[in-house]
């Protein structure tokens, strides 16, 4: 199950110029507002006609522009979840649930009304009406409306964007329990890096309408070219993280590819693989392994390479083990420790500037 | 009511009832299509059809009486039609006078439904369409139930307007006791007549209740269509 879009559309004061391919798993289209994220999902959904180019899905033709193919909106089967939900008002809960079912051709499988309530946990909340429910509830009623129409891919647009950040909080996991427990694509459209860092397997980032870099999410985010489109604040590496155990003062122990990790108590088992979020300004780097520090996390790393910028800050890129990391340190800084590519240094890391969001619920 | 009023009277009465009822009830589909295409259609002509729809509220109704008279009369060039393949005939019976009424009542019927489609969210119908569902279906499943409040006073407005209609009906189908005389026909001759004040007097007083009990019935319709909707919108 394989997306392919490849579009040219005028946008605003620049042309829409995109094309890539989402894998399977969370897709994250990436992007400022304005560089025309929500465009292209339109236009893969179908509410929205490209001038130019082509979508296909598994091979199947969505649209073409050459071949005067645009399959319409509701034969896409593209499960569209909106930033605001649209959540049907004159209907309760389970017949908005419900509403796709018949749709779905006989062949098409897909989760029933018990396993998708399960999952989002929206069992009790069959009878009530969508003015009676909370925002974040809709928003999982939304999912669980597209999910049951068992469509082949699912397309939210900022599904969480208008939610504050606990009720974040709360539709996270249920993102992550369907990437990690259903196998149904998703492309995912968002502005917030820390979604993204949690949520995304690939990543495609776009700039004033164009594709500037697409990947598996690893590689993209622990890009130091890509700092700059992701914000110096935001930027910062994900690393696969195992738990060992729960320690009693309140710290979670990880392994890691290139050693291990105390953050603070994660809600996980022992044995659980997440991912986490290691900020780049979050990371120190010294030359020797340092003693009689506060940090707890100190990892030997290699320096891969070094980018600077107009300003007093480098981005420094690593190698951890199989992982990458990014430590954003002064340019002041990388000269009196003469850093340069192949250098063997470590990473310092505080546990607690890790929070509780940057670490992944399964 | 039949001791109070006299035959003539009654008769002129339950002929307008069953005239305006016919002429809503089979107008409402239309008036529902022709607000749909003009709310959500984009296509050529479409100031055309609305300046169509629109032309009977502002004609002089004698005007539109004999246009119908020349279409719809027996040599008209679709009451002949209409008379040879179904065998219906409209002038100056009481069928022409629920063509009038369905007529004049239109625009008003129109506006209302258009209104209410107008402020239903097109987001919602997009949504459905993404979950599967055919335009038709989105329609009735979403459409319709949203604009019920609006459906509903575009249908009493346009019976309350076809209860009242005079010019049109009166050029097209004429004034004959028991056959095409409606209330207001009917209010009209008894004017004429010497001491024919009282009958007039007793119909305009049935009038007057008609059109309260249809607008009152209108309103706690429509509100509580409306309360439906915002009921489940406030409370749990």
């Amino acid at each position: 199950m394989s997306l392919v879009v490849d579009i040219t559309h005028p946008f605003g004061a620049f042309t829409l110029n995109v094309a890539f391919q989402a894998p399977g798993g969370i897709t994250a289209l990436f992007g400022r507002s304005g560089t025309g994220k929500t465009t292209v999902i339109n236009a893969v959904a179908g509410v929205l006609r490209p001038a130019q180019g082509r979508i296909t899905l598994s091979g199947e033709v969505l649209f073409d522009a050459r071949a005067g193919i645009a399959l319409p909106l509701h034969k896409r089967r593209l499960g569209y979840v909106f930033q605001d939900g649209r959540l049907f008002p004159h209907m309760n809960v389970r017949r908005n649930l419900v509403y796709g079912m018949r749709f779905a051709p006989g062949d098409a499988a897909g989760p029933g009304l018990d396993d998708v309530c399960d999952l989002l946990g929206i069992g009790g909340l069959q009878a009530r009406y969508p003015g009676t429910l909370s925002g974040g509830e809709k928003q999982r009623v939304a999912i669980g409306r597209a999910l049951l129409s068992h469509p082949r891919m699912l397309l939210m647009d900022e599904p969480l964007a208008a939610l504050d950040s606990a009720r974040k909080e709360e539709i996270l996991p249920y993102l992550e329990r369907l990437r990690d427990h259903t196998n149904m694509p998703i492309l995912y459209v968002s502005h917030s890096m820390s979604e993204v860092a949690r949520l995304a397997t690939s990543v495609v980032i776009l700039e004033d309408g164009q594709v500037v870099r697409s990947g598996p999410a690893e590689q993209v985010l622990s890009d130091p070219d890509m700092v700059r489109q992701i914000g110096l604040r935001e930027a910062g590496a994900i690393v696969s993280a195992t738990l060992k155990k729960h320690h009693d003062d309140g710290l979670s122990e990880f392994s890691i590819s290139g050693g291990q990790l105390l953050l603070p108590r994660a809600q996980l088992e022992p044995g659980a693989v997440t991912r986490v979020r290691i900020l780049a300004k979050d990371v120190m780097i010294a030359l020797d392994r340092p003693r009689d520090v506060s940090a707890l996390n100190i990892l030997p790393c290699e320096i891969l390479t070094l980018r600077g910028g107009d300003g007093p800050g480098m981005i420094v890129q690593m190698a951890c083990g199989r992982d990458r990391l990014l430590a954003r340190i002064t340019r002041r800084s990388a000269d009196a420790l003469a850093l340069a590519p192949g250098g063997k240094v470590h990473a310092v890391i505080k546990s607690v500037s890790i929070a509780r969001a940057d670490v992944g619920h399964l | 009511m039949s001791d109070w009023l006299g035959p003539q009277e009654w008769q002129a009465v339950a002929l307008s009832i069953k005239v305006s009822l016919w002429a809503t009830i089979l107008s409402l589909p239309f008036g529902v299509l022709v607000a749909y295409a003009l709310a959500r259609g984009q296509f050529r002509g479409k100031q055309l059809l609305n300046g169509l729809v629109h032309l009977p509220l502002i004609l002089p109704p004698v005007v539109t009486g004999y246009l119908l008279l020349l279409t719809f009369g027996r040599r008209g060039a679709i009451g002949g039609w209409l008379e040879e393949t179904f065998g219906l005939v409209l002038a100056f019976r009481w069928t022409g006078a629920v063509l009038a009424a369905a007529i004049m009542a239109f625009p008003l019927m129109v506006r209302a439904i258009r209104l209410a489609i107008e402020a239903v969210d097109p987001k919602l119908e997009q949504a459905a369409a993404t979950l599967g569902a055919p335009r038709i279906w989105v329609f009735a499943t979403i459409t319709l139930p949203l604009i019920l409040p609006g459906l509903i006073t575009g249908a009493v407005l346009a019976f309350a307007k076809a209860m009242g209609e005079f010019g049109a009906t009166i050029t097209f189908v004429s004034n004959i006791p028991g056959q095409t005389q409606t209330l207001p026909s009917a209010i009209y001759t008894f004017l004429q007549v010497p001491g024919g004040e009282a009958s007039a007097l007793r119909l305009v007083a049935v009038s007057v209740a008609i059109a309260m009990v249809a607008l009152l019935a209108s309103e706690l319709l429509a509100r509580r269509a409306a309360r439906r909707g915002q009921e489940r919108g406030r409370v749990e």
